[in-house]
């Protein structure tokens, strides 16, 4: 029964990696890197809570994280107001929260994550989680991209725009959940950003851009589980598989750039 | 006939224009209305409290070339967006029933770096609107994009191609009526003249609608059977002859609103009403 609890979080990390791959692929080029990561860290509050008061994780985290979703969603709405400070002002309250709200012998788990076996209950629930984002984002592609190359276009083309936004919202906020258990909150953005970074750096299509964010993203995670299983067997694997994809990216830097942009 | 037309090198059966042009198909019960396309009474727009449109009224016929002008700041993107629905208003826009809008932006502000080809943007536009795929290919011809340019990324390629890359996308779904920003505002002549003929040409091949906000008074005079002028004080309407008179674009463009209504008055010059001052 553990082996299967442990197989099937393995596998649910891989699924993770490709919802993430993809989420993260659309949130770069909607410029959105910043507000991705703070996303992550609206979850602390409510892991805070549910450390606190011993309810599930995922539970606190998804409801905070869903308030921080709907608060940013207006704040895009409201271009009189500047984003940039009212995120910066959001993540400096929700690790404050969070950290004086976690109990102090769990705060690490919270920020980096623990790696555990799963109930097939969760398993279930996660790969779900991951087959609506993978539809959200392949249904709703050619919406996206309209609205990333030009929101005044995309709405003389009949989208809207206020609810594309806030589902794409919701779609990050989900990968976000499903890696929070193993990524901690300040991480599990981490490797929705930097495979996507990565990705842009090997294409110049949006289909090769997806596919390439997502296998970052993979390789990232299986390379990590490698080296925690096998190398470095007390390191954290969340760290571990962020480390890991920067130095992809790293070495993504090395090939030659994909194209002259004027 | 010509929509017909259209629609049959849009599904992809090619240029079928010259070969049957001269013969007589009926067209559908599809048929446009003739006569106003378009119909705009005492249209008002503001942002807060900030009035940018007062009391505009205007018609646009089946066929026309409206050239819109009028100084910086005066509303003419604002009056187009409205006229796409994109913003709210005050008073009446009518368009005539089964009118498809094209629109060309003054400048978009893209992401150039973005991971994208020519055609994955106007895939993804055939793929909203349920078109064929096919019609991507059907647009660029029509265009002017070469297969080169389409498969080109869209932070590579120049200006005068990247405008015609818009153009190809507003004709996705066969508009009747297109309408156009400031088309060349950042082109160099020759980019210039290339999209002028480009837009003439596509007005007489499918009978297109035009609505044009341009500062080039020139194309105006060419292109524009009637020309709207937009500013803050003054608003004219009817053909280039009677609008683009030295009095009326000194009082446009240059002297300050306070001053060019009595210059203007002076003048007396018939198409233009005063409805203010400044």
């Amino acid at each position: 029964m553990a082996e299967a609890g442990m197989i099937y979080s393995i596998i649910l990390a891989f699924l993770f990696a490709i919802a993430a791959g993809l989420v993260g692929s659309f949130a770069l080029m909607k410029r959105m890197i910043l507000a991705g990561d703070v996303i992550s860290h609206v979850a602390l509050p409510g892991l805070g809570l549910a450390f606190l008061f011993h309810f599930n994780p995922l539970l606190g985290g998804g409801a905070t994280l869903l308030l921080g979703t709907l608060l940013i969603w207006n704040l895009q709405k409201n271009e009189s107001f500047s984003t940039d400070v009212a995120i910066g002002v959001v993540f400096a309250g929700s690790v404050a929260i969070g950290a004086a709200l976690t109990p102090t012998e769990d705060l690490v788990d919270a920020f980096f994550g623990k790696f555990e076996q799963i109930s097939g209950f969760t398993f279930v629930l996660g790969v779900l989680a991951v087959a609506l984002i993978v539809f959200f984002i392949f249904r709703r592609r050619s919406e996206l991209i309209l609205n990333l190359f030009s929101p005044e276009l995309a709405a003389a083309t009949g989208i809207k725009l206020n609810r594309l936004n806030l589902l794409f919202l919701l779609a990050f906020s989900l990968t976000v959940l499903i890696g929070l258990r193993f990524m901690g909150a300040l991480l599990a953005g981490a490797l929705i950003i930097v495979p996507a970074a990565t990705g842009r750096r090997l294409s110049n299509s949006i289909g090769v851009f997806l596919l390439a964010s997502s296998l970052a993203s993979v390789l990232a995670v299986g390379i990590g589980f490698l080296i925690n299983a096998y190398v470095f067997r007390s390191l954290s694997i969340a760290p571990t598989i962020v480390i890991v994809s920067v130095l992809l990216f790293c070495l993504s830097l090395l090939g030659p750039k994909t194209e002259i942009v004027m | 006939m010509d929509r017909l037309l259209l629609f049959l090198e849009l599904v992809g059966i090619g240029d079928v224009r010259s070969s049957i042009a001269d013969s007589c198909i009926e067209e559908d019960g599809s048929k446009v209305t003739t006569g106003n396309i378009l119909s705009v009474q005492e249209l008002s727009i503001q942002f807060d409290k900030l009035s940018v449109l007062h009391n505009l009224s205007f018609e646009v016929d089946e066929g026309d070339t409206l050239a819109i002008i009028g100084p910086n700041g005066a509303g003419k993107t604002v009056l187009l967006k409205a006229l796409l629905g994109l913003i709210p208003h005050e008073g009446e826009i009518r368009w005539s029933p089964g009118v498809r809008l094209g629109y060309v932006p003054q400048k978009v502000a893209a992401d150039r770096q973005m991971p994208l080809r020519v055609h994955d943007l106007l895939a993804a536009k055939a793929d909203v609107l349920k078109l064929p795929p096919k019609s991507v290919d059907a647009v660029a011809t029509m265009a002017g994009l070469t297969p080169e340019v389409v498969n080109s990324s869209i932070g590579t390629i120049s200006g005068g191609q990247f405008q015609k890359v818009l153009i190809a996308f507003a004709l996705l779904g066969k508009p009747n009526v297109l309408l156009f920003d400031e088309p060349t505002a950042s082109l160099d002549e020759l980019a210039q003249e290339r999209v002028y003929e480009l837009v003439e040409r596509l007005q007489r091949e499918q009978q297109l609608t035009v609505l044009l906000v341009s500062h080039d008074l020139s194309i105006v005079y060419r292109a524009a059977n009637k020309v709207l002028c937009v500013s803050k004080d003054k608003v004219c309407f009817g053909p280039p002859r009677e609008i683009l008179t030295p009095a009326t674009l000194e009082a446009m463009y240059s002297a300050p609103p306070k001053f060019f209504l009595h210059q203007h008055d002076e003048e007396s010059a018939r198409p233009c009403k005063a409805d203010s001052h400044g």
